[in-house]
């Protein structure tokens, strides 16, 4: 067998943030109906989460959902689990007109944390308002980062989760990166 | 610069987190349609100075496609809707009538 390995190996950079690629987590694109309750009930299953809302995540250490779009899920789950926990969606769900992938393998994620200064990180890739009220822990957001499309929740007030396809992992790393250089802070949002 | 909402996901954002994909309702006329209709569905597009219907796609978010009525002259969006329905709803054309009266657009009005 050959031996899975992250988009970057787990690199990490220390600035004015701490940026770090978690390494490997699983990850199931779940399209289908979000109203029905049967698929409602198959991701809670497989995460131990409940269905968000509206750009919303629920997600806890590496288990969740995220909202992606009206007919699409994020399911995060443990790496090794991803098999299993797909198997179990495709049994729970095979009523219904639905698509779960394992989509593991085609994305990599960043964490960036070190206080509320994460904030003017994003703030300087994304077009989003990162400001104390607008955006939050529990909220989720797909946008763009520089040039790349790329998606964030906050686990706590004090950390950032970056999801990107793996294609442009080395780009994103070295975005934030530069977003995070010493002596950078702004001091505007944080 | 313009500022959309997405009807889909709620999202206001920028233009760059965007991408626009040309007029909106516009009727297709494909195999068995006369030369000149489908001439006119693929070439003739309106250009206006005013009030505009265009399509867009959220492509650095949830991917899905809309309408938006704005104003090519001030840049102002009169509103966002979504892209299943033949004409423009009642409260989007409300919205331009309360800024520009006796506008149309194609056959809308």
């Amino acid at each position: 067998m050959s031996e899975a390995v992250s988009a970057l190996q787990g690199a990490s950079y220390d600035g004015i943030a701490q940026v770090r690629e978690i390494g490997l987590q699983g990850m199931i694109t779940l399209r289908g109906d979000l109203g029905n309750t049967a698929l409602k009930k198959a991701a809670a299953a497989a995460t131990g989460q409940d269905m968000p809302g509206q750009r919303k995540a629920n997600v806890k250490d590496d288990s969740g959902i995220a909202w992606m779009s009206p007919d699409e899920l994020l399911i995060l789950v443990p790496y090794d689990a991803v098999d299993a926990r797909l198997e179990a969606l495709g049994k729970a769900l095979a009523k219904q007109h639905h698509m779960a992938v394992n989509v593991s393998d085609a994305r990599a994620v960043f964490e960036l944390s070190g206080g509320p200064v994460v904030r003017e990180v994003i703030a300087k890739l994304c077009p989003v308002d990162m400001a104390v009220g607008a955006f939050g822990a529990g909220d989720f957001r797909r946008t763009r980062m520089a040039q790349v499309p790329a998606a964030f929740w906050m686990p706590d007030e004090n950390s950032v989760r970056i999801v990107c396809f793996r294609s442009v992992a080395q780009y994103v790393f070295d975005l934030l990166k530069g977003a995070a250089a010493p002596g950078s802070a702004v001091g505007y949002l944080a | 610069m313009l500022i959309l909402t997405c009807p889909y996901c709620g999202v206001t954002g920028e233009e760059t987190e965007f991408h626009g994909g040309g007029e909106a309702h516009v009727k297709r006329f494909g195999p068995g349609s006369s030369d000149s209709e489908f001439r006119d569905y693929l070439f003739s597009k309106v250009n206006p100075k005013g009030v505009h219907f265009e399509r867009w796609r959220h492509n650095n978010g949830c991917g899905k496609w809309f309408h938006a009525a704005r104003d090519t002259m001030t840049l102002e969006v009169y509103g966002t809707y979504p892209a299943q329905t033949f004409e423009p709803p009642q409260e989007i054309k409300d919205a331009i009538t309360a800024k520009r009266p006796g506008w149309s657009w194609r056959e809308f009005s």
